[in-house]
C-alpha cells in the first residue's frame, strides 16, 4: 500500500504534467493560428505570382519564391555528391578508425554553430576571396557548407544499417569493392540520403542569418542561372525585410504562413519517408 | 582423384587471438570435405581462408600457403576477385539480396561481364535447375527473394553461387538454420553436385558429415587433430581427441 503522502505526491506531479503539457501544446497552437489568422488573409494569387513594382506600389513574392527554390536546389546538387561521398569514404574505405571518429566529431559539432558565423565566413571566403559578390551562389555554397554534416552524418548512419551479410555475399560472388558498394550497399541507404536531403531543405527553408550576408535582398525575377549569379532574397530574408525595413507586416505574416505551411509538408514528407523504408525493411 | 586444394603450415591471427595453428591439408576433386568440431575451434576460420574473404577483416594475420591448383592464393599476383568467383561460398544465414529472384540470380554473372539477355536468362534457368529450386520458382522469378522460405533462401544462395561456374563449392554450416526436410534437401543436391564441383562443408552436425562427405577433417581449438576418409574417422579414429568428440564425450 502506498501512503497518503506519496499518493498526493503522485497526483500533484500528475497534474503539474498535464498543465505543463496543456501550456506547450496551446502555445504552438496559439503561435500557429496567429501566424495564419494574420498571414492568410494577405495571401493572394497576384503575391504569388508577380514581382514587386514600385510604379503601382504593388507587393509580389514571386521572385522571393524562385530565390528560395534555387537556392534549394543549388545547395542539394552539391551537398549530396559531398555528403553522401564523404560518408561512403569514411564508412567503407578509412582505414584510420580513430581519425574517422575525429571527423565524426567534428561534424557533429559544426552542425551547434550559430549560423550567423557561417555567413560571416561565407561572405568573406565566397563573396570576396572567390569573387562570387553577393549572389544566391555564394548563399547557396554557404549553406553547403552549413548542411554537408547532416547529409554525411544522416547517410553514414544508414550505411551502418545494411547488413554485412550483403556484403559477405557480394563479395563471394568474385565483386570488387566499387561494385559492392554501388549495387548493394548504396541502394540500402537511399532512406538515409533522402532523409538528410529532407532535414537539410527544412533548414535551407529557415535560414536567413547565412543568407543575409551572403545573397542578399534584391526581388528582382531572374531564370536559374541568372539568379544564382545575382543577389536575391529568399523567403525568410524577405520577411525581415518586408517586416523591418518596409513595414509590410501584412506581406510579412503572409510569407510567414507559407514557410509554416512548407515546413509542416517538410515534416510529413520526412515522418512518411521513414515509415516507407521501414515498412520495406521489414521481410 | 587429383587434389585441387592444399593448405600448408597455415597459421591465422585475429589480432592476439591465434585461431589457426600449422593447419596441413590437401582437398581432393569432385568430393564433399567436411569440417567439424566444436563451436569456436576455427572451422569458419580455415573454410574463409580458402578463397580469402579473411582478407576483409583488418585485423587479421596469416602466414603459410593455401594453394588452389598448384598456385599459392595468398600471392600478391593473384587476382582475389576471380579467386572468388572460383571458388564460391554459401553462408550459414541464407543472405540473398534484396532485390528479385532474378536479380540475386544474375548478380554474379553480370559482375564478370555478362551483358546479354539470353545468356543471362540461361544462365539463371540452369543454375536454378541445378540448385533443385528451379519448378518452385519460375513463375515468379520477378518477386522479391526476401520473401521465400528459410530453405528456399538457402538453394537460392546455392544456385547464386553455381552462377558464375565456379570450381569450389565452400559452405559454412548451410542448414544450421532450417528446419529437417529443408535440411534434407541441401544435402542430396550437395551429393548431386560433387559429380561438377568440389565442396567443402562445415557442419556441427556428424550426422551430417557421416551422410554426405567423403572425408572429413576434425579441428580443435586452432588445430587439424584428424583428417580421414569419413567412414574410417568415425568408426576408427586414431586420435583419442578425436574418438572423445564423435562419441559425445565433450563439444
Ligand atoms: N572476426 C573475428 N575477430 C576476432 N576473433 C574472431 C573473429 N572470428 C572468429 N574469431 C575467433 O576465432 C576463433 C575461431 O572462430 P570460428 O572460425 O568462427 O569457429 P567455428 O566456426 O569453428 O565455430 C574463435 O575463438 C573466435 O572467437
Ligand atoms: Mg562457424
Amino acid at each position: 500500500m502506498l501512503s497518503k503522502k506519496r499518493k498526493a505526491y503522485i497526483s500533484g506531479m500528475k497534474v503539474a504534467m498535464y498543465i505543463s503539457t496543456g501550456l506547450t501544446a496551446a502555445l504552438v497552437i496559439f503561435l500557429v493560428a496567429y501566424v495564419f489568422i494574420k498571414g492568410i488573409p494577405h495571401i493572394s494569387w497576384e503575391l504569388l505570382s508577380t514581382k514587386p513594382s514600385y510604379i503601382s506600389g504593388r507587393i509580389g513574392i514571386l521572385p522571393d519564391i524562385l530565390n528560395t527554390l534555387y537556392i534549394v536546389l543549388a545547395t542539394l546538387i552539391f551537398v549530396i555528391p559531398l555528403g553522401v561521398g564523404a560518408a561512403i569514404y569514411l564508412t567503407e574505405y578509412a582505414k584510420n578508425k580513430k581519425l574517422v571518429g575525429m571527423i565524426e566529431y567534428a561534424a557533429e559539432a559544426l552542425s551547434g554553430i550559430p549560423s550567423i558565423i557561417y555567413g560571416l565566413v561565407g561572405m568573406l571566403f565566397f563573396c570576396q576571396f572567390l569573387g562570387f559578390k553577393t549572389s544566391l551562389l555564394a548563399g547557396s555554397l554557404t549553406l553547403v557548407i552549413m548542411n554537408l554534416p547532416t547529409v554525411m552524418r544522416t547517410t553514414q548512419e544508414s550505411l551502418k544499417t545494411v547488413p554485412q551479410s550483403y556484403r559477405d555475399g557480394a563479395f563471394g560472388l568474385g565483386a570488387g569493392k566499387w561494385r559492392v558498394i554501388k549495387t548493394v550497399v548504396l541502394p540500402g541507404c537511399v532512406d538515409g540520403v533522402i532523409t538528410g536531403c529532407i532535414l537539410s531543405i527544412g533548414r535551407i527553408l529557415g535560414e536567413s542569418a547565412a543568407l543575409l550576408f551572403t545573397a542578399g535582398f534584391a526581388h528582382a525575377l531572374n531564370g536559374i542561372f541568372e539568379g544564382l549569379t545575382s543577389p536575391g532574397a529568399s523567403l525568410t530574408v524577405a520577411l525581415y525585410v518586408y517586416a523591418k525595413e518596409q513595414g509590410e507586416f501584412g506581406v510579412a505574416f503572409a510569407i510567414a504562413a507559407i514557410l509554416m505551411i512548407l515546413t509542416l509538408l517538410i515534416n510529413l514528407s520526412a515522418t512518411f519517408v521513414s515509415k516507407h523504408f521501414a515498412k520495406k525493411r521489414e521481410f | 582423384m587429383s587434389d585441387i586444394m592444399t593448405a600448408k603450415d597455415l597459421n591465422l591471427w585475429y589480432g592476439e587471438t591465434h585461431a589457426l595453428k600449422n593447419v596441413n591439408i590437401t582437398i581432393p576433386e569432385k568430393s564433399i570435405t567436411a569440417f567439424i568440431g566444436p563451436s569456436g575451434c576455427g572451422k569458419s576460420t580455415f573454410l574463409k581462408t580458402l578463397n580469402r574473404m579473411n582478407d576483409l577483416i583488418p585485423s587479421v594475420k596469416i602466414t603459410g600457403e593455401v594453394c588452389y591448383n598448384g598456385q599459392n592464393i595468398y600471392d600478391s599476383l593473384v587476382d582475389v576477385n576471380e579467386l572468388r568467383r572460383e571458388i564460391g561460398m554459401v553462408f550459414q544465414k541464407p543472405n540473398p539480396f534484396p532485390m528479385s529472384i532474378y536479380d540475386n540470380i544474375a548478380y554474379g554473372p553480370r559482375t564478370h561481364g555478362i551483358k546479354s539477355k539470353v545468356k543471362l536468362d540461361e544462365i539463371v534457368e540452369q543454375s536454378l535447375r541445378d540448385a533443385a529450386i528451379w519448378d518452385e520458382v519460375k513463375d515468379r522469378l520477378k518477386k522479391n527473394a526476401l520473401g521465400m522460405s528459410g530453405g528456399q533462401q538457402q538453394r537460392l544462395c546455392i544456385a547464386r553461387a553455381l552462377a558464375v561456374k565456379p570450381k569450389i563449392l565452400l559452405m559454412d554450416e548451410p542448414t544450421s538454420a532450417l528446419d529437417p526436410i529443408s535440411t534434407s534437401r541441401i544435402e542430396e543436391l550437395a551429393i548431386e553436385l560433387k559429380k561438377s564441383y568440389t565442396i567443402v562443408i562445415v557442419t556441427h552436425n556428424m550426422q551430417q558429415a557421416v551422410r554426405i562427405s567423403d572425408n572429413t577433417a576434425f579441428f580443435l581449438l586452432g588445430e587439424l587433430i584428424e583428417y580421414g576418409e569419413t567412414e574410417k574417422l568415425f568408426s576408427q579414429p586414431t586420435d583419442k581427441r578425436t574418438e572423445d568428440y564423435i562419441t559425445g564425450r565433450f563439444g
